[in-house]
């Protein structure tokens, strides 16, 4: 009985495996080999030379790539500074508030990025909202908020905002209360509460939403396009522009595979070194 | 146990809304005593404990230890420590930093914290190999024995209990009891235990103060308040009991309905004219005396009735008697006194007057 229903749970699983493999591993396995096909080629039958990573370390795209990590990085940490206070209200504090400010903040997702984007360029732009406004009272204006590197990570700030505000609120509903107030209890500050008891305790959430909002803000494209202009080129506007533009596929997918390396193995490294089970309290 | 107070609380109010928790609770605490706060789900006292420890500010009244007052101070400033229901020890934490704690918290160097928590380990009679243990390794009855330990390291003037046991099965729970008064003696700390259980507090606790409603009803050690309860309520809170309603007419004829009382020993319960009260008797104070071998002294006072059942207890046998008006007596003896009779036998129980308690008023 028990073999049949572990072997009928296998067959159940057979769609979204195939669905996966179809429409995540195949395209993958296609820009892996790509990635490693001569320069400018269109299909995967070629003597396999490696020269597109070549060209990648030659033409410095690591540039883009320090600066889609350095962006992502900073944008991280910004949002989990930003987003601690309001999630920690959100799981302890806030009552009928927090489905209020869940829908209001699921809602804008509602919204396509890029047009909200657009709502942000209308209101930095020189003659937008801002400026336009400051130079009608005071007469006299600026350039403009757009078109830098810091507009750019406010960009990612703001569209990934949900992603870090959600699982960090998960996290912290998970720090129970009794263990809080056992440590004020026993003499702890709000600081060393916040330190040894909330960020241990809130890890998991704090770790989800720290991966979900850097894997994203490494691969964002958007922002830096509309908001930074050609301030910053990121490295997915180069896999882009070689995909496109430069039509060399090879060059594209080597840039594609570096990115999925290295965003790959950070969250690999983050998911292994928060030991869940042990934070969770749980018996293995 | 000296008389020296350690915690006083004086006028304590505490409302939450409209609902008032709490009604101008006075409290003393003596140094070094086991004092038992006990009292159904919802009368006050986990309200009160969290006041005392500074999870909660009172809405009016003070609260002194040793004279300072420090119903205005944050918990985390406050020299008190409690063990909390759930234990809230750390998980993520080994044992061996949970117990650290308050000692890293206190600015305590690392060699001299470990050394501390090794000796709490060995007073608690945990192994030393479970300083490394993390949390979730450890059973119920070592949880609390770290719990414990967590709460001594803090070295506590008074150490709070929030009915820690409550979660347990009932023979760790006995066990744990026994550990926890030993404790007490040997550590000299004054400790203050809220539990609903009855019997927890009577095995533990020097002194007893009976909640009810946001108010003492009584304050008193176990046995006194066992055997001379000031109320019905406490009366009937401390266990299976047996209450007749007495009164005193105006001309001090005393009327106590179904009871076959003696007008001498009826002048003795100590009522005054146009006084009402209940007379209490313990059931293993009554005594079927319509054996042969009732033994002791002649029954005082007696009352009429019909056996409807017999319940083994184990070490004792419980009996349930209609009475003349219908009201459910208990009787209880020891096994080797079994009665014998079937159900629906007429019985007569009968007590001295020295084994029953009038309680005075309504």
């Amino acid at each position: 009985m028990e073999r049949l229903d572990r072997r009928l749970g296998a067959l159940t699983a057979t769609p979204m495996l195939v669905l996966l493999g179809l429409c995540f591993l195949a395209p993958l396995a296609v820009v892996a080999g790509f990635s490693v096909m001569p320069s400018k080629v269109f299909d995967l039958w070629h003597q396999p030379d490696f020269s597109a990573y070549a060209e990648l370390l030659r033409q410095g795209y690591w540039k883009s790539l320090a600066w889609s990590l350095g962006m992502a990085l900073a944008s991280t940490l910004i949002l989990l500074v930003l987003c601690w206070p309001l999630a920690y209200a959100m799981a302890k504090v806030y009552r009928r508030f927090t489905l209020i400010l869940t829908i209001g903040v699921v809602m804008s997702l509602f919204v396509s990025e890029n047009i909200r984007l657009f709502g942000w360029v209308l209101t930095l732009m020189k003659g937008g909202l801002i400026e336009g406004y400051l130079r009608h009272w005071t007469g006299t204006g600026f350039d403009g908020l757009l078109y830098n590197m810091p507009v750019i990570v406010f960009g990612l700030v703001y569209v990934y905002l949900p992603f870090m505000l959600f699982p960090l609120a998960q996290g912290i509903s998970m720090v129970p209360d009794d263990a809080r107030q056992a440590a004020a209890d026993l003499g702890a500050s709000r600081a060393r509460i916040l330190w040894e008891i909330d960020l241990p305790l809130a890890a998991p959430g704090i770790v989800v939403g720290c991966l979900l909002t850097f894997v994203l803000a490494t691969g964002a494209v958007a922002e830096s396009k509309l908001l930074g202009g050609q301030a910053v080129i990121v490295i997915a506007d180069e896999v882009e522009t070689a995909f496109t533009y430069g039509q060399d596929w090879p060059l594209g997918s080597a840039l594609a595979m570096v990115l999925i390396a290295i965003v790959g193995a950070i969250a690999i490294v983050g998911v292994n070194r928060v030991d869940l089970d042990a934070i969770m309290g749980r018996r293995r | 146990m000296s008389e020296k107070t350690i915690l006083q609380i004086a006028g304590l109010y505490k409302r939450f809304g409209d609902f008032t928790a709490l009604h101008s609770i006075d409290l003393k605490v003596r140094e070094g005593e086991f004092l038992a706060i006990v009292g159904p789900s919802g009368s006050g006292k986990t309200t009160l404990i969290r006041l005392f420890v500074g999870m909660d500010e009172p809405t009016d009244g003070t609260i002194w230890l040793r004279g300072q007052r420090i119903d205005t101070v944050p918990a985390n400033k406050r020299p008190t420590c409690m063990v909390f229901q759930s234990l809230a020890l750390f998980p993520h934490m080994t044992v061996g930093r949970n117990i650290e704690f308050p000692l890293k918290v206190a600015g305590v160097d690392p060699a001299q914290r470990r050394e501390r928590a090794l000796e709490l380990l060995d007073l608690l009679r945990l192994p030393r190999e479970y300083y490394a243990k993390r949390i979730h390794q450890c059973s119920g009855g070592e949880r609390q024995r770290v719990a414990l330990a967590r709460a001594l390291a803090f070295d506590p003037e008074i150490l709070f209990f929030d009915e820690p046991l409550s979660a347990l099965d009932f023979r760790l729970r006995k066990t744990l009891e026994k550990e926890l008064k030993d404790l007490h003696a040997r550590t000299g700390k004054t400790f203050v235990y809220i539990t609903h259980s009855l019997e927890e507090a009577m095995a533990m606790s020097d002194r007893i103060a009976i909640m009810r409603a946001g108010r003492f009803e009584q304050i008193a050690p176990a046995d006194e308040i066992y055997s001379r309860p000031v109320s019905r309520f406490v009366a009937e809170f401390m266990g299976e009991v047996n209450l007749f309603p007495v009164r005193a007419d105006d001309d001090g004829v005393i009327r106590a309905d179904g009871l076959a009382l003696d007008p001498a020993v009826a002048a003795r319960l100590g009522l005054h004219a146009g006084e009402a009260g209940t007379l209490m008797v313990r059931p293993e104070n009554v005594a079927m005396v319509n054996r042969s071998d009732a033994g002791g002294a002649a029954p005082e006072i007696t009352i009429g009735g019909h056996l409807r059942a017999e319940y083994n207890l184990g070490s004792r046998l419980q009996y349930e008697v209609e009475g003349p008006s219908g009201q459910r007596l208990t009787v209880e003896t020891l096994r080797e006194n079994r009665f014998g009779g079937a159900p629906g036998d007429a019985v007569t129980l009968g007590w001295t007057l020295d084994r029953c308690h009038v309680i005075h008023g309504d």
